[in-house]
């Protein structure tokens, strides 16, 4: 089983988590003046990745908070794990999953 | 307004009567207990604690205990909050009064969840059927608490003493947690209470 680390609880096996789509998708700040086009672009449009993904996690059977993870969508590589309103690169070298996916 | 008194009855009542003693891994239900969700801004948790009358820990996954009373941090800004044989209505009364002019949210749970115990020395063992977490003492320590799996049901773990655990469970999955639980430990000798 893939562990994954939570920002609050550390690691913790991969079926406590549940999948929250894409990250850093940002709620226009005035919908009513966005045209149908641009509200579906927000609505339904995701990159489909292939490579370093920036998504969204739950851990919803454990602290229950959302969290983020940039995961490498070729090898399921989990490079790092954040809060969300942190930026990735600020998490420490020493915080951040040993190459190959373990989690220290 | 009229009030109809209702019995609460505990949802492990009928399945925990008459199971094998297993000294390896004991079960034994809890009493009911008066439960809170209480979650909110900062300035708000030393007023909960002092109306509560238990420190809420502030580490994620810990709890507090003051006699019959106790406050697991299931989350950053997450508390359960349970006073075994109480009234709810009671407590309830006094913590929003104390906490009314916060940020926060109180929730009574008390109908939610029954807890039992699993105590002896192969606990871990059988749990291990069942959660996915380390259920070692360097990883999962006396006073740890957390939100996590058994089976397919979500419970919340926590670890009283080094040989014994309690599990609190929503009341629709109780028996199939304690049925999980007790077929494991059938693989020690037992003793029948009934033969
Ligand atoms: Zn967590």
């Amino acid at each position: 089983m893939l562990l994954i680390k939570c920002p609050f609880c550390g690691p913790r096996p991969e079926i406590e988590f549940a999948y929250g789509g894409q990250a850093h998708i940002e709620r226009p700040k005035d919908p009513m003046s966005l045209d149908d086009e641009a509200w579906a672009e927000y609505l339904y449009i995701r990159n489909n990745t292939r490579g370093v993904h920036s998504e969204r996690w739950r851990h919803i059977n454990g602290c229950a908070r959302f969290f983020n993870v940039r995961r490498d969508t070729i090898s399921d590589e989990i490079l790092v794990t954040y809060k969300v309103g942190e930026a990735p690169d600020a998490v420490p070298e020493k915080d951040r999953p040993t190459k190959g996916g373990a989690v220290r | 307004m009229g009030r109809t008194a209702v019995a609460r009855v505990n949802s492990l009542a009928q399945i925990s009567r008459g199971g094998p003693e297993v000294a390896e891994a004991s079960l034994s239900v809890l009493p009911d207990a008066a439960k809170f969700v209480f979650r909110g801004r900062p300035s708000s948790w030393p007023v909960a604690a002092e109306a509560f009358g238990v420190e809420l820990p502030q580490a994620v996954n810990r709890f507090s205990v003051k006699g019959g009373r106790k406050a697991y941090c299931v989350g950053p800004d997450e508390w359960l909050l349970e006073a075994v044989g109480e009234d709810p209505g009671e407590i309830f009364h006094k913590l929003s009064e104390s906490l009314a002019s916060h940020s926060c949210s109180l929730v009574d749970v008390s109908h939610r969840s029954d807890t039992f115990e699993i105590g002896g020395t192969r606990s871990e063992y059988v749990l291990s059927h069942g959660c996915p977490l380390d259920l070692s003492e360097q990883q999962f320590p006396v006073g740890m608490c957390t939100r996590t799996l058994i089976g397919k049901s979500p419970v919340i773990l926590s670890r009283t003493e080094r040989a014994v655990f309690q599990i609190d469970v929503w009341r629709s999955f109780s028996s199939y947690v304690w049925g999980l639980l007790d077929e494991v430990r059938r693989e020690f000798p037992s003793r029948s209470r009934q033969m």
